[in-house]
Order: structure tokens, then C-alpha cells, then sequence
């Protein structure tokens, strides 16, 4: 028996960066912007890119990718608003990763899509690591899951360049203190940009949607 | 657990390509800023590595502390309780030198005797998740 020590210099997470800048390349090429998606369960996903749809209609050309343990409600959800979408089933695993997002796209008619909705596996960790090849990354987090958040799931809030705070209208019902989100979210972000809505009345969409619309047009018109 | 399984086809291969017998300790480096629980590590990748070369192999964890660089000044400064402001001049700043790691360093582990054999045992397939 002969004991070596073998140096290996290696990133874990190499082979899904390999994928993600291949994904990253095609989208590029077509004009598309993409948007990973994150959030914790039940923060509002699903209801935001419901909202979107709707509010972007004859704006912006979108399609949707839905990631979910297990179901196609979701996909179902936004394919009743006309526009595309495709469901992953994680079967189980917690978090997108580029292989899956690369697959999912052979679903998907990408001509003249302009913007690409990722709907990641709700869960504020692990999607954090795995880049699918995305532009941006955006978060929701509702006022229902406590003003703590920011400083719990550092990762996240770090790498996101928007955060959505969902539900405001359940604030009179809540302890959660919105002005403690926004300093903790910008101590980890200074750049960050928070918007502060309800899903559910409509209230701060028109700013959302204004500065997704903005975003899109930025990103095609440096592509051109 | 994928991180686990990318971290096991990383040692398979290094192992294969250096005609490893037995993997006995794998030396990573994980930020403090990354989403990765050691125990958890540890857990998922005894799990994913019985029946491999590593089955048994201990994951020895260090730790990398949060550093970033000031955009005014460009003094680097270590983040603590997530703050991500410069210590000197007071300005915010999102350029890391470290605390994202996720990397392995390096494999120990034993070969065979003789190099006799192209034998492969660490081929099996692992699902993925």
C-alpha cells in the first residue's frame, strides 16, 4: 500500500456552472432575459408571475419554466393566461439546476420571447448555489415569514438584485416591521432594489412591472 | 445531496485517474457565506459514497471566512454578522475575496500495491438529487 496525498483544486458545483454558462450563452444569443425566480413556499411565486403575465401583456413576450417537487399545477396555472410554459418535476429535490433548465428548454418555442421566467423550488437555501444561467436572480419574501429573514438566509438576499415584499396587505395582522427587511436586505445589498406589493390587491405592481419592462429593454437593446 | 453527489464524482474521478484503492480523507474548503451545512455534507456523502472507494473517507471541513473589498478605498475587510460595509470608510460594498468557496483541496487515500489493474469498481451509476 503506497499513501498519497493528491492536491485537487476543484469547485464543487463546476459541472452545474459548465451548464448554466452553456444556458446562459443560448439565451444571449436569442434576446431572451431570464429571471431565476426564489422564494420560500407560499411566499406568492406563482401568484407574482400570474400577475406578471397579466400586467406584461402586449409589452413583453414571456414564457415560463416551473419548478416543483411534484405536480403541474403550477404550469397549468400559467398556461391559462396563453402563455408558454413548461413543467420540471424535481421529484423530490429542492432547488433547479442547469441541466434541468437546459432540458426543460427543448420544451419550449423560445422565437420572439423576450423574457424568460425561471420559477424556482420554493426554498430560500440551496437555490441560492446553483446558478441555471440566468441574468437576474429575484426574490419574494412575504410579510407573513418574519422580518428576520434577510440575516437567516444571507445567500440569498445577497444575490438577489430585487426583493419583493409580498403581501402587504397582511401587515396590520403581522409583527413583521418592513423597515427592519429593508435595512438588513440592503446591509447585505446595497444595490439591491425592494418593492413592496400585494399580490392579492395590486398594490406596488405597476412599479414591478415598469422596472421588469425597463430591465428587458436594457438587456435587447445591449444584445442588438 | 447534489452537492454531495458532485463532490463524490469529482473524488471518483481524481481517485481513478491516480489508481486510488481507498479514499481515506477529503480536504474541502466551504465559505461562510455559502448554503452548505458540514454535518449535513458529511451525511449526504456518506450516504452517496458506500460501495465507492470513498466509502468510510472522513470530510474534513475548513471553514473560509467572509472577505471583501472596499469599492472606494479597496481595503479588504473581514464581513462579520453581515455587514457588508467598509470598517475604514463606512461604504457598502458586494465585492468578495472569499466566503462563496465550495471546493475541494485535495484527496489522501492509498493505492494498490501493483498497478495492475485497469479495474474500475467506482463506475456504478448514482442517481441524481
Amino acid at each position: 500500500m503506497t499513501q498519497m496525498k493528491i492536491p485537487v483544486v476543484r469547485n464543487i458545483l463546476q459541472a452545474n456552472d459548465r451548464l448554466a454558462a452553456a444556458n446562459r450563452k443560448r439565451f444571449d444569443d436569442a434576446g431572451i432575459f431570464v429571471i431565476n425566480l426564489m422564494s420560500s413556499p407560499g411566499a406568492g411565486k406563482t401568484s407574482l408571475l400570474e400577475k406578471t403575465i397579466d400586467g406584461l401583456a402586449g409589452r413583453i413576450k414571456m414564457a415560463v419554466i416551473e419548478g416543483d417537487l411534484q405536480s403541474d399545477f403550477d404550469a397549468e396555472r400559467i398556461q391559462r393566461r396563453g402563455v408558454q410554459a413548461v413543467q420540471i418535476n424535481t421529484e423530490g429535490g429542492c432547488h433547479l439546476d442547469g441541466n434541468m433548465v437546459q432540458i426543460a428548454l427543448e420544451a419550449l418555442n423560445l422565437d420572439s420571447v423576450e423574457l424568460l421566467i425561471i420559477e424556482n423550488v420554493g426554498n430560500l437555501v440551496c437555490p441560492a448555489e446553483f446558478n441555471l444561467g440566468e441574468h437576474e436572480k429575484v426574490m419574494i419574501l412575504s410579510v407573513t415569514e418574519g422580518d428576520d429573514k434577510p440575516l437567516k438566509y444571507p445567500l440569498m438576499f445577497q444575490l438577489c438584485s430585487a426583493l419583493l415584499i409580498n403581501k402587504v396587505d397582511l401587515l396590520p395582522y403581522t409583527d413583521c416591521n418592513v423597515q427592519k427587511i429593508r435595512q438588513s436586505a440592503h446591509q447585505l445589498n446595497a444595490d439591491q432594489k425592494i418593492f413592496e406589493l400585494s399580490c392579492r390587491t395590486g398594490e406596488g405592481l405597476p412599479e414591478w412591472l415598469d422596472w421588469l419592462e425597463e430591465k428587458v429593454r436594457a438587456f435587447r437593446k445591449t444584445q442588438n | 445531496m447534489s452537492i454531495a453527489q458532485s463532490l463524490l464524482n469529482i473524488v471518483l474521478e481524481e481517485g481513478r485517474k491516480h489508481r486510488l484503492k481507498k479514499v481515506k480523507k477529503i480536504n474541502l474548503h466551504v465559505g461562510a457565506l455559502s448554503a452548505v451545512v458540514p454535518d449535513s455534507l458529511k451525511f449526504c456523502f456518506d450516504l452517496l459514497a458506500q460501495s465507492t472507494i470513498a466509502c468510510g473517507a472522513s470530510l474534513e471541513i475548513e471553514m473560509v471566512p467572509i472577505i471583501a473589498r472596499c469599492s472606494e478605498c479597496k481595503e479588504p475587510f473581514e464581513v462579520e454578522d453581515h455587514v457588508y460595509l467598509c470598517p475604514h470608510c463606512g461604504q457598502p460594498s458586494l465585492e468578495l475575496i472569499s466566503g462563496r468557496e465550495l471546493s475541494l483541496t485535495s484527496i489522501e487515500g492509498e493505492t494498490g500495491d501493483t498497478d495492475d489493474a485497469d479495474e474500475d469498481s467506482s463506475s456504478a451509476k448514482y442517481p441524481a438529487g
